[in-house]
């Protein structure tokens, strides 16, 4: 048994000799005691890339206030202008009504952005309760778009509903073996999952490329541009706030948040999330327990690249309905699903919030909804990625857990 | 001379296994190379009887032990058939634009001089036990800063701006490093995060400034290149001359970082020190070697080390500067210090070996009209997974790295 991990202690985890970072100051608390360092982290973050707006000469207030009117989450303090005639007076709704405004579109957006969000973090995050590193959610996501894309262009004529399905679940599929490709390297041989996973980004992306691009096997009808065919309408999902044609929200966001309570129950409730967390914590303890290591680690690798392989999936039945070759290069939802993962400090509700959080940014500062003649979009587009950057850089320093122990100090 | 040469091959026992097994690896090269110009062999039975005979060989081999040999030469029959079939059925108009071995060798070198840069400076910092995955971030700040540098000095150094702009690449890489090396060295966060945090900020930092400052027009361009070497007498050889007669100043300077490397970390007591902090960093201690100096000097070298190649790439390759222009290239410097198992000339080997694949999905699509070229984009990846499963020889890092290390 020990002999099937024997290579890993070339990058493995601190042995328990060194003590860990962590346990310098308080790391683990549940509750809202857990959100405070998330919040110190994205404050900082978001204070620190004001500086560099004002660096280049530009109104940080302004621009940020731009951007959070481009997210759409202002629609939810278009409050008490509506009121209801209830017996006995007038009733001032809190519920904004105006489904079709501006606010209400951007919005649309925002959560269509959250939820592939949501999905890429939750593999991140399901890999790191295991005491995995998957890195490769951008590679398992293309996995799923590609997929979707083939299963979804072709196949005409198949009964709606089905189609759909059949799409996710073989986008779900292809990025769970992708995922299981690296779960399996580690768990028999030992190679480091963040090496394989970073090469596995790097071949999905490539052959991605090749796919849709000019000559590909997967390229559109169109053979002058490297583009996919668009999937066929009953492989697309319903929509159920705003147009199709303009982007409205498809049910992608319900399948999202109920994988965020899907992964809830299989950590906490279940024999699987037992022994994965019991990895997580200390294989040679959980080995000790008569749990298979080697297995835990590539079940929980393959469960972390099906959720990101959905992601992609669900991105492209709900509102992409075709890839260029183009945006396999750009894409970084996976990566923004990292940064997501990390800040909610890998739990349902964290990961839940910082996706919001990140989509709502992403969205904001897309050439479709910032303001350019308050900030070009396309420096806002890389202020976002410099705030992601700052996000993951302190989400490690644990200011958390650094505010708790400050103030325990000051009582003492 | 000769005496000695006869006396090395009077020394091999051509029966050994191993001798069997790189003879066979050979055949499967041979079996593709025949197939290509300047003999483009037209019948495909050719490669299939060579390609069979190196699998033949390998098996033999694989079969006396000598599994590393012996599979890499019926992997290398394969391919040679594989690649050799495919070649003879294409036309030779085809084979002839792509396959022009000096025009290719000399694209190797260019393709592969970026990748060196990343892979030595990576090499620095992994041999002191700290993971730098932000080789891409640290390629990107470096090109960035170069052609900044290049244009900002132009007015007053001239046709010498380059210098200031490769000294601009090497020290805003050195900044960048310097956060990795605190937040790996000091405050002890994971390694892992940290690298992939400072892709974003590169990444995110370049991309804003060049909007910011050449957003409109993209950057100028009359940007003052890295020079040429040009070898007059060299020139006309035949092979050679075209490959190596005008190569870029950074090329040459390659070949010495690559020796200067060799020599510092495996024959000199820094080198030792380096090395012994990545392997043991208690030991290290013990006897009285400053692990957090070496580590801090280790991780901001490879940072100004790596930057410099991506200066290299904006002004010595492209001229010009795009939004992650890099694109990959630091991973794919980072799977060569993998492949090469850490070790200077390995290094060097892989990422000739990934220039070389980069070279031919530059030129296969423009030749066939076809996209199928750009999956040699893929294959330094493919190669470093096959490597780090341990098909071909595992690689192993290390034993200290991404462990930070507490002063007692």
């Amino acid at each position: 048994m020990s002999d099937e991990l024997k290579g890993e202690d070339a990058l493995a985890p601190p042995s328990p000799e060194i003590p860990q970072p962590s346990q310098q100051f308080p790391s683990r608390f549940g509750g809202l005691k857990g959100a405070i360092g998330p919040l110190l982290t994205t404050i900082l973050a978001f204070l620190m890339g004001g500086l560099v707006v004002l660096f280049t000469g530009k109104d940080p207030i302004k621009v940020y206030k731009a951007i959070f009117n481009g997210t759409g989450l202002n629609w939810f303090f278009h409050v008490g202008s509506h009121s209801a005639r209830i017996p006995f007076g007038t009733a001032h709704m809190w519920f904004p009504w105006d489904t079709a405004s501006i606010a209400a579109q951007n919005l649309q957006q925002t959560l269509l952005l959250t939820t592939p969000i949501i999905l890429t973090a939750l593999a991140v995050a399901f890999a790191f309760r295991c005491g995995m590193f998957n890195i490769g959610g951008q590679g398992q996501y293309l996995a799923g778009t590609i997929f979707a894309v083939w299963i979804g262009s072709s196949f005409n004529g198949m009964s709606p509903w089905l189609h759909v399905i059949l799409c996710l679940v073989v986008g779900t599929l292809a990025g769970a073996v992708l995922a299981g490709i690296a779960g399996f390297l580690k768990a028999t041989v030992g190679a480091h999952e963040v090496i394989s996973t970073i090469m596995l980004n790097w071949i999905a992306i490539w052959v991605g490329s090749y796919l849709f691009g000019q000559g590909g096997p997967l390229q559109g009808s169109q053979k002058s541009i490297p583009i996919s065919n668009d999937i066929v309408e009953g492989a697309k999902l319903p929509v159920f706030w705003g147009l199709k044609l303009l982007q409205g929200l498809s049910i992608g966001i319900f399948i999202a948040l109920a994988i965020l309570i899907v992964y809830w129950i299989i950590i906490n409730r279940t024999t699987l999330g037992y022994e994965v967390r019991a990895v997580g914590f200390n294989p040679e303890a959980a080995r000790y327990g008569g749990i298979s290591v080697a297995r835990n680690y590539f079940l929980a690798m393959a469960i972390s690249g099906a959720f990101a392989g959905l992601a992609g999936a669900v991105d492209i039945t709900g509102w992409e309905y075709r890839i260029g070759q183009n945006d396999i290069l750009v894409n970084q939802i996976g990566f923004i699903g990292l940064a997501a993962a990390l800040l909610g400090r890998n739990t349902a509700v964290g990961v839940g919030f910082a996706s919001l959080l990140f989509g709502a940014l992403i969205n904001g500062t897309s050439g479709r909804q910032l303001d350019p003649s308050v900030f070009r979009p396309d420096l806002a587009n890389n202020l976002t990625t410099i705030i992601q950057g700052l996000v993951i850089l302190f989400v490690g320093l644990n200011l958390g857990g650094f505010w708790v122990w400050l103030k325990r100090k000051r009582r003492t | 001379m000769t005496a000695a040469i006869a006396s090395r091959l009077g020394g091999i026992r051509w029966t050994h296994p191993r001798t069997v097994g790189i003879f066979g690896i050979l055949l499967g090269a041979t079996a593709f190379w025949l197939a290509l110009p300047p003999l483009a062999a037209r019948t495909a039975v050719l490669p299939i009887a060579i390609g069979i005979l190196a699998v033949a060989a390998g098996i033999w081999t694989y079969a006396r032990d000598e599994r590393r040999v012996g599979g890499g030469a019926v992997a290398a029959g394969l391919l040679g058939i594989a690649f050799g079939v495919l070649a003879t059925r294409s036309s030779s108009a085809h084979l002839d634009q792509v396959v022009v071995w000096s025009a290719l060798g000399a694209a190797t070198l260019r393709y592969a001089t970026p990748l060196i840069y990343a892979a030595i400076g990576g090499l620095f910092c992994e041999r002191s036990g700290v993971i730098n995955v932000a080789l891409e971030g640290m390629l990107l700040t470096g090109a960035f800063f170069g052609i900044w540098g290049a244009i900002w000095a132009q007015s007053w150094a001239g046709s010498a701006a380059w210098l200031v702009g490769v000294g601009a690449a090497a020290l805003a890489g050195m900044v960048l490093a310097t956060v990795h090396a605190i937040w790996s060295i000091h405050l002890k966060v994971d390694q892992i995060i940290s690298g992939f945090a400072l892709n974003f900020l590169a990444l995110g930092i370049t991309g804003y400034l060049f909007v910011d400052k050449y957003g409109d027009t993209g950057t100028p361009g009359d940007v003052p290149g890295i020079p040429d070497v040009h070898i007059h007498f060299l020139q006309n050889w035949y092979f050679i001359g075209p490959i190596i007669g005008q190569l870029n100043l950074m090329i040459w300077l390659s070949f010495v970082l690559l020796v200067g490397t060799y020599i510092f970390v495996f024959r000199t007591p820094y080198g030792l020190r380096l090395r012994s902090v990545g392997e043991h960093p208690r030991a290290a201690d013990t006897v009285g070697i400053s692990v957090y100096k070496i580590r801090y000097i280790a991780v901001i070298s490879s940072g100004g080390i790596a930057a410099m190649g991506g200066a290299y790439l904006s002004i010595g390759f492209v001229h010009s500067f795009n939004e992650n222009m890099t694109s990959g290239t630091g991973f794919i410097g980072l799977a060569a210090l993998i492949f090469g198992k850490w070790r200077p000339f390995p290094t060097w080997g892989a990422t000739l070996l990934f220039g070389f694949s980069s070279a031919l999905a530059d030129r296969l699509p423009s030749a066939y009209g076809n996209q199928w070229g750009t999956l040699f984009q893929a294959l330094p990846y493919l190669l470093t997974l096959i490597a780090v499963a341990g098909v071909i020889g595992r690689s192993i890092g290390p034993a200290a790295s991404g462990r930070p290390y507490d002063k007692q």
